[in-house]
C-alpha cells in the first residue's frame, strides 16, 4: 500500500480550517447485559455468557436493564444534556456474522440524552466548548477472529469465528455537533474531549473507562473547509482510534492527508477509514453510501423508556463533582501553576495527590513526591503511580522531612522501604536507622576529623575561599552516611574552620 | 412526509431490496417478485388517504412504558446448547466463511 | 369403553381427575387416531410418541400418589411448530429450520409442561405464519377434516385441522391476523386470539411483533377458556405482556352458560364487515345467529368502523416491515439451514443469500421484499408510517363501537373453505381472507372465533367473530358460551359430530344440505 502524501501541517491550517466531530462509545460496566439476564464479563470462555436473546434464536426477546438507564441517565447529566421525557429504541438493520439479530437495538429519533455540552481545557490554556448532540443507549455486537491470514486481520483469512459474549453488552453512544473553531489545537481537542469523556465516565462509576480494553471508543470525524468559504468539507470517519495519543495522531495525519488531496485537485471520498498504529496512518475502509440504509423503525418488542422528571432529579443528585470544576477548585485550593496542575492531572495523579494532602501534607511536598520519585519508580517498573505506596504514608514521609527528621535524600531510600513493604515511613527510618543525625556533637566530632585530613582545604578556608569548605562537607557527609542535615554540617565547618561569615 | 401517490416498483429496485435483505434471487424469481409487488403496493398505498398529518402513529396497541429489568445475572445457555444449532463450528465459536465487507 | 378422542378436554380432564381413565390411555388412543387418520389429513410435522407416553405415564404415577394436579393434568394438546419446544423439532414451517430442536421452551411450553399437559406433537402451519390456507408450509399442506380436497385455514390449519379431526382435544396456535380465528371458522372449530399482551411471546418465533398473539385452539368454548387460564399472564422475559390479573376464562365461560348471560348485551354488527359481499351462506349463518342472539334477550346494534377499510392495506405494510427484520436472524451462522453457493467465492455475505434463497419460499420473500421496501429511506413515511397512523384510527373505531356496545360480531371469514390450489396463485385475494380478522390484531382487541353452522350451498363449516374491548377477553368466553350452547340445542349436537369420518380409506367430500 503506497503511503499517502501528506501536507505540511502549518500549511494545511493555513489554506483550510478543520472542522470535526466525534462519536464515542462507551460500554457500561452493568453486571448483565442490556437487553438479558446474562453476564457482562470480559475474559470469559467464548460462549459461555449467552442465552436465546442475545443469541438471536427464534423466539428471543429483549428486557431493558434497568441500571443501565440509570447509568445513561447520569451520563447524560453529567454531559449537561436534557433528559427525554419519552425515548424509545429502534432497530438499526443490517447484516454482519457478529450481529446476532441482525440487527441491533439501538435508538433513532428518541435517544435518552440530547443537547448537552463539554467544556475541555487545553494544554495551551484555551477553553473550547463541544456541544453534544446526543447521547443514546445501544448494545454491542459480538466479537469475531479471522483465522488463516497474514495479520488476524480480514483481508486474506480463510474462515472466521464469532463469539457472542460481548453481543448485547451495553453501551452509551455520545455524538458531538460539529466542532469547528479548533484550528491548529485540532489534534489536541480529540484527546482532550475524548479523555474528558474518560474521566467524567470513571467518576461516574458507570465504566471501567479503560481504553485498552475497549470501555471507551472513539470515532473521529474530519473535513476541511477552504479558508474564504462557507460549505462544509467531505468528511471521513477513522473508526478504532483506541487510545488517545491515537486519537490526536490521528486527527493530524487526516487533516494533513485531505489537505494533499484538495491541494493536488483532488476530491475527498466520504468513507469510513481504519487507524494503523504501527504506521500512524488511515487507510480506505468501506464506502459510506445511501446503501447504509438501516431501515430505522421503533422496536416493537420494547415499550417506551419515559423516566419521571422526580428520578432525574434523584440522579442528578448522585453526580459527583464534574471533573473540569474539580481541576478548578483543587488549582485554586492548592495554589499551584496551571502547569504545576497539569503536571499532576497529566500523570492522572490527581486522586493521589488530593487524599496525601487530606492526609496531612502541603500541596507543593504531595505534588513533589508523587509526580517526581514515585512517578519515576513506577515508570521503571510499569505499574500506575498509586499502587507502589499509599497517600497516607507518602504524608508521613513528607512530613518527616518537614520535621527534619530525614534530608531529601534519606527520604527517598525510606520511600524504597516502604514500597518494599518493610512498613510505615517511621518503621523504616527506625529500622534501618536512616534518621538524620541532629546532635551536634557527633557532627562536630566527625568535622574535626576531616578537617585534619585535608589540611589545605582548611587553610583555604582560613583564607576567605568557603566554597572549598565544600569538599569537606562531601566527605562529611559520607562519613555520617548521608544521616546529616548538610546545611548544618557546612555551619558547623565553617565555625570549626574559624572563618568568619 | 410524502404525498406521492402509489409508485410503481422496478426490477432494479426489486434487486436492490433483494441485496439489502441478503436474499439471492434467481432471474425468474426478480421477474415475478417485481410484478406481484408492484400489484401490491398499488393497494397498500391507499393508507396515505387517511394518513394525515394529525394523526398520531401507534406503534404499540396497548400503552405499556418503563418495564425493566433489575440487573441480576440470570443463568444463561451452556456452551453446548448455545452451539447446539451451529451450522459450523471451531471449539466454542461460531464459524462462518471469509468476510467480504468490513463492518 | 367411549372413544376417548371424541371427549371435550374438559370432560376427559374429569375422567381423568375421577381416574376412570389414565392419561396413557388418553395419550394413546390419540396416538392411534393420528396414525390413524394423518396421513390424508397431515396436521402433525412431528408426532412425541413414545415421549408422550412417558410424560403421560409419569403423570398417572403423581396422581395415583396423591399430588394435586390442575384442571388439564394429563390431557394431551398439540403445539403450533411456530412455538419452541426444546424436546421437539421447531419448524416454524419452514425449510430454513428443517430438524432445528430448539435449546429451550417458550414461555407458553413450559407453562403447559407445568400444568401437566402432554405436548402431542407440533402442529403445520403457512411459513412462518404467513399465509391463510396453510399451503405455503416447506412441508406441504394440511387438509380440511371436513373436505380433503380443501383448505383447512391459515396459518394455524395445522392446530386447527388437528382438533376438527379429533387427533387432539385442545391445541396451542398463534394469531397475527387471523390464524386463530379464520381456521377455527373453516374447520368448525373454537380459536381466541387473547389481548395482545395476555400471553408470553417469549419462544414464539416471530412474525410481526407488535401484532402477534398465542392462543387456545379447541372444539369448545370452555376447552379453550381451561386452556387460555393455563397460558395467560406476565412474563418478566416478554417486555410487552401485560402484567393483569386476570380472571378464569373457564369461569367466565361456564357463566355464559346460566340463564339469561346475553339479557341486555348490546351485541355490535360492525357495518363494513357484516358480510355484504361475502358467501351467501356465510351471510346467511350470521344473520341467523344474529336471531338467535336477540331471541335470548341481546339487542343487536349497528355501528360503523369506516377505517376499516384500510385495515388490510395497514396490515400488509406493517406486518412484512416488522417479518423483514424479525426473519433477518435466518442466517446460517448460529442456528437453521446453511447453503453454500456452488461457485466461488464462498463469503458469508454470499452463504447468507444463497442459503435465505433456498430456505425461504416465496411467499416469505415476497413479504421481506415488500417489508424491506416500506421501511426502505425515502418510503418509511409514506408506507410503514402511514400504516401505523390508520393502526391508531381503526383504535379509535373499536374505542367509538365499544362505547355503545358490549361485543363486535362478524363472519370469521368471508367463504368457507375454498379448494387446494384456488387461490395460491394470486397474493391479494389470499390476503383478502383476512378482511374480518385483521382488525383486531391492529388494535390489539381480543378475537375469539366459533362455529355457527354449516354453509348450505356446499355443507362446510361457517364461523362467527366475536370481539371485545382489550383486557375484556372474559366478555369473549361468557358470551361465546351462551351462543355456542343456543347453537348446539338448535342442532341438538356439536357441529363437529358431523364431520365426515376420516378413519374410512377414502377420502369424503362432505354432504350437501346440512343443517
Amino acid at each position: 500500500m503506497a503511503k499517502a502524501d501528506l501536507l505540511d501541517y502549518e500549511k494545511a491550517l493555513e489554506l483550510y480550517e478543520p472542522v470535526l466531530g466525534f462519536e464515542v462509545h462507551v460500554e457500561l460496566n452493568t453486571k448483565t447485559k442490556m437487553f438479558c439476564g446474562c453476564a457482562n464479563e470480559f475474559g470469559s470462555g467464548a460462549n459461555t455468557n449467552t442465552c436465546p436473546t442475545c443469541l438471536g434464536l427464534p423466539g428471543g426477546m429483549p428486557q431493558v436493564n434497568e441500571k443501565a438507564i440509570e447509568s445513561s441517565i447520569r451520563l447524560g447529566l453529567a454531559l449537561g444534556c436534557d433528559i427525554a421525557e419519552s425515548s424509545r429504541f429502534a432497530r438499526k438493520n443490517y447484516f454482519y456474522p457478529d450481529l446476532a439479530k441482525n440487527f441491533q437495538t439501538s435508538q433513532y429519533d428518541e435517544p435518552i440524552a440530547h443537547d448537552g455540552s463539554l467544556t475541555i481545557e487545553l494544554e495551551n490554556g484555551r477553553e473550547i466548548t463541544v456541544e453534544i448532540e446526543r447521547a443514546h443507549m445501544e448494545e454491542d455486537a459480538g466479537k469475531l477472529t479471522h483465522v488463516g491470514g497474514a495479520t488476524g486481520r480480514i483481508q486474506g483469512a480463510d474462515y472466521s469465528l464469532v463469539d457472542f459474549n460481548r453481543g448485547g453488552v451495553p453501551l452509551v453512544e455520545i455524538v458531538t455537533k460539529i466542532i469547528e473553531g479548533a484550528e491548529a489545537d485540532a489534534p489536541e481537542v480529540g484527546r482532550t474531549y475524548v479523555r474528558a469523556i474518560r474521566d467524567i465516565v470513571k467518576a461516574l462509576g458507570v465504566s471501567n473507562a479503560r481504553m485498552e480494553e475497549g470501555n471507551v471508543r472513539c470515532d473521529a470525524n474530519v473535513s476541511l473547509r477552504r479558508r474564504g468559504t462557507t460549505e462544509l468539507g467531505t468528511r471521513t470517519e477513522t473508526k478504532n482510534v483506541n487510545s488517545l495519543r491515537s486519537i490526536e495522531r490521528a486527527v493530524r495525519y487526516e487533516i494533513q492527508r485531505q489537505a494533499a488531496i484538495l491541494e493536488a485537485g483532488g476530491t475527498i471520498v466520504q468513507e469510513t477509514r481504519h487507524w494503523h498504529e504501527d504506521t500512524g496512518t488511515t487507510s480506505a475502509g468501506r464506502p459510506k453510501s445511501d446503501a447504509d440504509d438501516y431501515r430505522y423503525f421503533p422496536e416493537p418488542d420494547l415499550v417506551p423508556v419515559a423516566p419521571s422528571r422526580e428520578w432525574v432529579e434523584e440522579l442528578r443528585g448522585t453526580l459527583p463533582e464534574q471533573p473540569a470544576a474539580r481541576r478548578k477548585r483543587l488549582t485554586a485550593e492548592w495554589g499551584f501553576t496551571a502547569l504545576e496542575f497539569q503536571d499532576v492531572a497529566n500523570a492522572d495523579l490527581l486522586d493521589e495527590v488530593e487524599a496525601t494532602i487530606a492526609a496531612g501534607a502541603t500541596p507543593a511536598a504531595a505534588r513533589k513526591w508523587w509526580t517526581g520519585e514515585i512517578a519515576r519508580l513506577a515508570n521503571a517498573q510499569n505499574v500506575p503511580a498509586g499502587t507502589l505506596v499509599s497517600p497516607q504514608h507518602v504524608a508521613e514521609l513528607a512530613g518527616l522531612v518537614d520535621a527534619g527528621t530525614l534530608t531529601d535524600r534519606l527520604a527517598r531510600q525510606v520511600l524504597e522501604g516502604v514500597i518494599a513493604g518493610e512498613g510505615r515511613p517511621q518503621e523504616v527510618v527506625d529500622a534501618r536507622g536512616l534518621a538524620v543525625v541532629s546532635d551536634d556533637g557527633a557532627l562536630i566530632a566527625a568535622i574535626d576529623e576531616a578537617l585534619a585530613a585535608q589540611p589545605d582545604v582548611l587553610a583555604k578556608i582560613r583564607d576567605g575561599k568557603v566554597q572549598a569548605a565544600g569538599a569537606v562537607i562531601g566527605a562529611v557527609m559520607k562519613a555520617m552516611r548521608g544521616q546529616a542535615d548538610a546545611a548544618r554540617v557546612r555551619e558547623l565547618v565553617l565555625e570549626r574552620a574559624g572563618s568568619a561569615e | 412526509m410524502s404525498e406521492t401517490s402509489a409508485r410503481e416498483i422496478s426490477a432494479e429496485q426489486v434487486a436492490h431490496l433483494a441485496n439489502l435483505a441478503r436474499i439471492d434471487l434467481s432471474p425468474d424469481e426478480l421477474e415475478s417478485l417485481t410484478k406481484e409487488l408492484g400489484q401490491i403496493v398499488e393497494s397498500v398505498a391507499k393508507v396515505q388517504e387517511v394518513a394525515g398529518p394529525d394523526v398520531p402513529a401507534t406503534s404499540h396497541p396497548l400503552p405499556l412504558t418503563n418495564v425493566f429489568r433489575a440487573d441480576e445475572v440470570r443463568p444463561s445457555l451452556t456452551v453446548e446448547k448455545a452451539l447446539s444449532g451451529a451450522p459450523a463450528r471451531e471449539g466454542d465459536r461460531f464459524k462462518v466463511a471469509t468476510i467480504l465487507d468490513e463492518e | 369403553m367411549t372413544d376417548l378422542t371424541r371427549l371435550s378436554a374438559a370432560d376427559l380432564a374429569d375422567k381423568l381427575a375421577a381416574r376412570e381413565v389414565s392419561s396413557e390411555e388418553a395419550v394413546r388412543a390419540h396416538l392411534d387416531r393420528i396414525e390413524s387418520v394423518d396421513a390424508d389429513v397431515h396436521a402433525f410435522l412431528h408426532v412425541a410418541g413414545e415421549k408422550a407416553l412417558r410424560t403421560a405415564a409419569e403423570i398417572d404415577g403423581r396422581r395415583a400418589a396423591g399430588d394435586p394436579l390442575g384442571a388439564l393434568a394429563g390431557v394431551p394438546i398439540a403445539i403450533k411448530d411456530v412455538l419452541a419446544t426444546e424436546d421437539m423439532p421447531s419448524t416454524a414451517g419452514s425449510k430454513i429450520l428443517e430438524g432445528w430442536i430448539p435449546p429451550y421452551d417458550a414461555t407458553v411450553v413450559r407453562k403447559l409442561r407445568e400444568a401437566d399437559l402432554v405436548p402431542l406433537g407440533k402442529t403445520n402451519m403457512d411459513e412462518f405464519a404467513m399465509g391463510s390456507s396453510t399451503e405455503h408450509s416447506a412441508y406441504g399442506p394440511t387438509r380440511n377434516p371436513w373436505d380433503l380436497e380443501r383448505i383447512p385455514g391459515g396459518s394455524g390449519g395445522g392446530s386447527a385441522a388437528a382438533v376438527s379431526a379429533f387427533e387432539a382435544p385442545l391445541a396451542l396456535g398463534s394469531d397475527t391476523g387471523g390464524s386463530i380465528r379464520q381456521p377455527a371458522a373453516v374447520t368448525g372449530s373454537v380459536g381466541v386470539k387473547p389481548t395482545y399482551g395476555g400471553v408470553s411471546r417469549y419462544g414464539a418465533i416471530a412474525l410481526a411483533s407488535s401484532l402477534d398473539q398465542v392462543g387456545p385452539v379447541s372444539r369448545s368454548v370452555l376447552d379453550a377458556g381451561l386452556l387460555h387460564d393455563v397460558i395467560s399472564g406476565h412474563d418478566p422475559l416478554d417486555s410487552t405482556s401485560l402484567s393483569d390479573t386476570w380472571p378464569s376464562m373457564a369461569d367466565a365461560a361456564r357463566a355464559g352458560r346460566r340463564d339469561g348471560a346475553l339479557k341486555g348485551v348490546r351485541v355490535g354488527v360492525i357495518r363494513e364487515i357484516a358480510g355484504d359481499g361475502f358467501q351467501a351462506g356465510v351471510k346467511q349463518r350470521f344473520d341467523e345467529s344474529l336471531a338467535l342472539l336477540e331471541s335470548a334477550g341481546a339487542e343487536i346494534v349497528e355501528v360503523s368502523a369506516p377505517s376499516f377499510e384500510y385495515a388490510v392495506a395497514a396490515y400488509y405494510l406493517i406486518l412484512p416491515a416488522e417479518a423483514s427484520s424479525n426473519l433477518a436472524r435466518f442466517d446460517s451462522v448460529r442456528f437453521g439451514l446453511r447453503v453454500d453457493p456452488s461457485d466461488p467465492p464462498v463469503t458469508v455475505e454470499r452463504v447468507m443469500s444463497v442459503t435465505r434463497d433456498a430456505g425461504f419460499g416465496p411467499e416469505v420473500k415476497r413479504r421481506i421484499i415488500l417489508g424491506t421496501y416500506a421501511l426502505s429511506a425515502g418510503y418509511y413515511d409514506a408506507y410503514y408510517g402511514s400504516a401505523q397512523k390508520v393502526r391508531t384510527l381503526i383504535q379509535r373505531d373499536f374505542h367509538a363501537a365499544f362505547e355503545k356496545v358490549d361485543v363486535l360480531v362478524s363472519p370469521s371469514a368471508p367463504t368457507t373453505a375454498f379448494k387446494l390450489g384456488e387461490k395460491i396463485d394470486d397474493p391479494m385475494a389470499m390476503y383478502l381472507n383476512d378482511i374480518t380478522t385483521i382488525p383486531a390484531n391492529l388494535a390489539g382487541v381480543p378475537g375469539m372465533g366459533l362455529p355457527i353452522g354449516l354453509a348450505p350451498e356446499d355443507g362446510l363449516p361457517v364461523g362467527m367473530q366475536l370481539m371485545a374491548p382489550a383486557r375484556a377477553d372474559a366478555r369473549l368466553y361468557t358470551y361465546g358460551a351462551a351462543l355456542e350452547q343456543l347453537l348446539e340445542q338448535t342442532w341438538g349436537g356439536t357441529l363437529l359430530s358431523r364431520a365426515p369420518d376420516l378413519s374410512a380409506t377414502e377420502m369424503f367430500a362432505s354432504e350437501e344440505g346440512a343443517v
